[in-house]
């Protein structure tokens, strides 16, 4: 069968969903001064990017943002049949007592951000922890995860596949689709 | 490519350059998680190392096991001095005992070359040498490599000296190989005793005269006499080896430029290197020691992923 894709958010509802994220985020941060971001790697981070420069456009100051890369915190390492390469991890700031938003482009499992969480824990102890995702993929949970701020939640099976293009990582627009794999 | 061509490290004549850069690019995120303040990861939790030493080493251990515990796997350690081999157990029976409590990796060094190799015909468990007699040591050899692309931003087309005992070295041999595989020239220098007959079919340039070797190249890799390998007389006194092969900073000032010095450990002070040479600007002996457990973390990890 050959491979369906389907659009989920183009380029112009990619921007109206995040300038709602970020307003959602203001409510509850003010002016982000306890507050920081983090992006989790490889792809959380350019979702992370685009959030960080309309808040700061927004509340007309810096924000702390870092990149989290949760590689060596995986629960399936050794149990795949490559490991996964690491990337950087880049924490500017102290995390310990501030408000921490983790970041990631699409929940599926919540394995990764269980691995994010430890991973985070080992810069300090943040007050409050917050995960926002662009895509939650609905009823595909292994862990009792959450998100605090959800862009758009969509009804996935397992087979299926969310492929997020970025701008920033080469691609036309910012284009999020869901793939059927057969 | 996230993973390596090989199953064990027995050497760097075994492993490709790719190998070498997967290694290096896994050591840089390591070196920045040994230096936060909580060191550890939790990836290797369900792996037990063990450290044979059939010969004797304290900064290579000390390195071995704390990239171990920073990678959470459970360690033991094993020395011969005080174990059965003193009672004539051979290295296959103790190496299958120690396998037979359930132990996935095995960090070993041994007097004889080939030692690794041939246990790893042997046996399941991921083998890393940690030096076979005068054979080979891949992961100081990784760990000094990995130490100059930091210094200089790069190994390719870098001039590196390895100057001294390149006889009885295992470090020697094995970073002949691994700078070869990154693309830099290399220069071995020492008294003719102590170079190898055929060391130039490695295709290294051979120097006797050590300020000319220091005159060429970027880096100088200066090695340790090792009275402890050398069964006959090799040169006529240390003293003499000092006036003619000791790098002072005397020396290195008066150089046109600026080289780095680096050093596998442990130095004689005053022989091979002065202590003002030693502990100047030039040198780079206490990164290597850092980088070391990063370099040894990256290979437990990328061999663990294969267990």
């Amino acid at each position: 069968m050959a491979i369906q894709k389907k659009l989920i958010l183009d380029s112009d509802l990619l921007d109206i969903t995040l300038s709602r994220l970020c307003q959602q985020l203001i409510e509850t941060h003010n002016d982000f001064a306890e507050s920081a971001i983090l992006g989790m790697q490889p792809r959380g981070i350019y979702l992370a990017e685009l959030i960080h420069q309309k808040l700061e456009k927004a509340l007309r100051k810096k924000i702390n943002l870092g990149y989290l890369d949760v590689t060596f915190h995986r629960d399936d390492f050794r149990r795949r049949e490559i490991p996964v390469k690491a990337n950087e991890t880049r924490v500017p700031f102290l995390i310990e007592n501030r408000n921490v938003v983790l970041i990631d482009d699409v929940l599926f499992t919540g394995r990764t951000v269980r691995a994010a969480m430890d991973a985070m824990i080992a810069f300090g102890r943040p007050k409050k922890v917050e995960l926002l995702v662009l895509i939650d993929r609905k009823y595909n949970r292994d862990l009792p995860i959450a998100p605090d701020y959800v862009g758009k939640v969509v009804n996935t099976l397992a087979s299926q596949r969310v492929q997020v293009e970025w701008q920033a990582q080469g691609n036309k627009q910012n284009k999020i689709w869901l793939i059927n794999q057969e | 490519m996230s993973r390596l061509s090989q199953k064990h490290l027995l050497g760097i004549k075994d492993i490709t350059r790719q190998d070498i850069e997967l290694i290096f690019e896994t050591a840089d995120n390591f070196k920045d998680v040994i230096n936060r303040p909580i060191k550890k990861v939790p990836s290797l939790r369900d792996v037990t190392v063990a450290n044979v030493f059939f010969e004797n080493s304290t900064r290579t251990r000390l390195s071995f096991e704390l990239a171990q515990k920073r990678l959470s796997a459970d360690v033991i350690n094993f020395s011969a001095s005080n174990s059965s081999v003193k009672k004539g157990e051979t290295l296959l029976d103790t190496v299958n005992n120690i396998l037979a409590m359930k132990v996935d990796m095995i960090v070993m060094r041994h007097a004889s070359p080939g030692a690794p190799h041939y246990l790893s015909r042997h046996i399941k468990a991921n083998i890393v040498n940690a030096g076979d007699g005068t054979h080979e040591h891949p992961t100081q050899a990784l760990l000094d490599t990995f130490s100059i692309r930091e210094k200089l931003g790069g190994v390719e087309g870098k001039k590196i000296a390895i100057i001294g005992d390149i006889l009885h070295s295992r470090v020697a041999l094995s970073n002949i190989f691994a700078l070869q595989k990154l693309g830099a020239k290399v220069m071995v220098c020492g008294p003719p005793t102590l170079l190898p007959k055929y060391i130039a079919q490695l295709g290294v340039q051979v120097e006797l005269d050590v300020m000319k070797a220091l005159q060429w190249c970027d880096v100088a890799n200066v090695l340790r006499i090792q009275l402890e390998r050398q069964q006959i007389k090799y040169f006529p006194s240390l003293r003499e080896y000092s006036l003619y092969y000791g790098i002072t900073k005397k020396i290195l000032d008066s150089l046109k430029k600026q080289i780095v010095i680096m050093h596998p450990g442990p130095i004689n002070r005053g022989v091979e290197l002065s202590s003002d040479a030693a502990d100047s600007h030039h040198s780079i002996i206490l990164d290597q020691v850092e980088n070391g457990v990063a370099v040894r973390m990256a290979v437990m990890y990328l061999l663990a992923g294969q267990i």
